[in-house]
């Protein structure tokens, strides 16, 4: 197919608005490597996962979203749901309070800097050596375990609880009260002394102070922080693959195996339905918590 | 406050910070003290666990392997992430929105869900370019992108960026010249602490080397730790040990930039 274009007009038509957009063009250069490393290794991923979701050996098919009712990827999530929900509610109420020995010492006291800097580093702390951490604690020959059991002690009389779901709930508190302190201190410093002496002044007493005051007003917050728990610990996976060897207990472990296993060598299209279902969890939590978040940024500054 | 109050809230904070200190504290003393166990039932104490780290050739590959992954993150994150941030805020602002909501996206992408899309990208690059473990600083360096876009975000707000460009423009000065000679070295904290950030992830980063069946130092240690726990342990305190120094050294030469960023955010 031959198309009769007056080369002459084209040029016309195509040079205005290349002599007026040079600089505009030349400038969006200068982001082109950043958007392209992103676009490969950050974008690329995450598209190949969404879409991977859709795909099957025949083509576009429904078949590994319906494949996610079957009763093992079921309890894998709801396990981690479980998980995550405990471990944020204790990681977010002993984070607090941590949070609140702190914040009502001295700002400029080191034990302040210690304790912040410290949860900086705890926060990220996890995987293997975390998982290590608590074997050579209160694994079979941990240092407490035996400690106790010299004692007549046994914690493990009914089980051994730690490479269950109860002990990841145990190790996880090892970076949720942390991370708790690093996003609840900030909402902790906004409380001004002056709110409850002006309780006290009408009459209130610490109940009242509490219940009226403080505790409204850092809902938002604490709500919000642990909701940011939450999909940290719904989305770990190196702790608890180091500490269970074998299963899918959680839904991160159940896609580490199905991409690794003989099902998704076949069909990558079960594992990328998995993946999705996290990543979609994790996307509304993380909606939610950016929601709470605004909310409370309004009287914080 | 009154003195009854006073001293409960006295009372509340020293016992939480006990039990905490100990809850933070004891798996810590508990991987020293299994790294420095004998061999036997009452054997004394010795330092074998950790001197015989060297003797495993595997362990010591994954190690250098390792460094040498937090060595090229860094530098890439640094070459790819400071020119277009300088950029963005003094040509392009209108990307700034974009560029944020990108940076921060890993946050919410968790590392296992990167690596079941990542998996079929390294098996093309493995068959057409390269098989090696270090290209998993690809996947690192997207990784280390919202500590290290935070960190330079406030390093960058801590400076007048356009006022210091102008004026290096007006003084004859190209645009790699305003970069490198006058922005970078005014933010020169915020590059150090984007770095050492990038080192303290790259080295506890265990998940994608796993799947993607590369041995760094994290699952050198896993793999070890099913013969022998000893030597695992010891390697897992040095790593804890040299993550903390790094943030050390971070908290002490971030603080001042640290306040600032603080005060504009």
């Amino acid at each position: 197919m031959t198309l009769a274009v007056d080369p002459s007009i084209k040029l016309e038509t195509a040079r205005r608005p290349l002599g007026g957009g040079r600089r505009l063009n030349a400038d969006w250069l200068g982001a082109v490597p950043f958007l392209a490393y992103v676009g490969l290794f950050l974008l690329l991923p995450t598209a190949i996962v969404a879409i991977g979701a859709f795909v099957g050996p025949n083509g576009v098919t429904l078949a590994n979203l319906t494949a996610m009712n079957q009763a093992y990827i079921v309890r894998s999530f709801i396990n981690s749901v479980v998980l995550a929900a405990v471990s944020a509610l204790v990681g977010a109420v002993f984070g607090a309070m941590l949070a609140y020995a702190v914040a009502t010492g001295n700002p400029r006291s080191v034990l302040r800097r210690l304790v912040t800097s410290a949860c900086g580093v705890l926060a990220q702390f996890g995987g293997v050596t975390l998982a290590f951490a608590f074997l050579a604690t209160i694994g079979g020959a941990g240092l407490i375990r035996v400690w106790l059991l010299d004692r007549g002690i046994d914690i493990y009389a009914n089980g051994e609880w730690l490479y269950q779901l109860r002990g990841l709930v145990l190790v996880y508190a090892y970076f949720q009260i942390p991370l708790m302190v690093l996003v609840f201190l900030p909402a902790l410093d906004g409380i001004r002394p002056q709110w409850r002496e002006a309780t006290e002044t009408l009459g209130g007493g610490t109940w009242h102070y509490w219940r009226y005051v403080a505790g409204p007003l850092l809902l938002p917050a604490f709500t919000g922080a642990t909701l940011l728990l939450f999909a940290n610990a719904f989305s770990a996976y190196a702790t608890a693959a180091a500490l269970i060897n074998q299963g899918s207990i959680i839904a991160s472990l159940l896609i580490a195996n199905t991409l690794t296993s003989e099902v998704g060598l076949h069909n990558p299209g079960i594992a990328s339905a998995e993946a999705l279902v996290m990543v979609v969890i994790v996307a509304i939590v993380m909606v939610l918590y950016a929601q709470l978040q605004r909310r409370t940024a309004g009287w914080l500054r | 406050m009154n003195r009854a109050r006073r001293i409960r809230l006295q009372l509340f904070r020293g016992v939480t910070f006990v039990i905490m200190g100990a809850f933070f504290l004891v798996p810590i003393a508990g991987m020293f003290e299994f790294s420095t166990r004998g061999r036997g039932l009452n054997a004394p104490r010795t330092l074998e666990a950790w001197t015989s780290i060297v003797t495993y050739p595997d362990l010591v590959a994954a190690i250098v392997a390792s460094l040498e992954l937090a060595l090229i993150t860094s530098v890439g994150m640094l070459l790819l992430l400071v020119p277009t941030m300088i950029w963005v805020r003094l040509r392009l602002p209108e990307l700034a929105r974009t560029i944020e909501f990108i940076c921060l996206l890993p946050l919410t992408i968790p590392a296992i869900v990167l690596v079941a899309g990542l998996v079929p990208i390294y098996k093309w690059i493995a068959i057409n370019l390269v098989d090696s473990i270090l290209t998993l600083a690809f996947a690192y360096l997207v990784l280390v992108l919202p500590y290290a876009y935070r960190t330079l975000y406030a390093g960058l707000s801590a400076i007048d960026v356009k006022t210091l460009s102008e004026a290096a423009r007006s003084l004859g000065a190209g645009w790699p010249a305003v970069m490198w000679r006058i922005i970078v070295p005014n933010m020169s904290v915020a590059l150090l602490n984007a770095c050492l950030l990038s080192v303290a992830v790259v080295l506890g980063e265990y998940t994608i080397a796993n799947l993607l069946n590369y041995v760094n130092v994290q699952v050198a240690i896993q793999l070890l730790g099913r013969a022998n726990a000893g030597v695992s342990i010891a390697v897992a305190v040095a790593s804890l040990l040299f993550a903390f120094l790094l943030l050390v050294v971070l908290s002490f030469v971030g603080r001042p930039r640290a306040r600032v960023a603080r005060a504009e955010g």
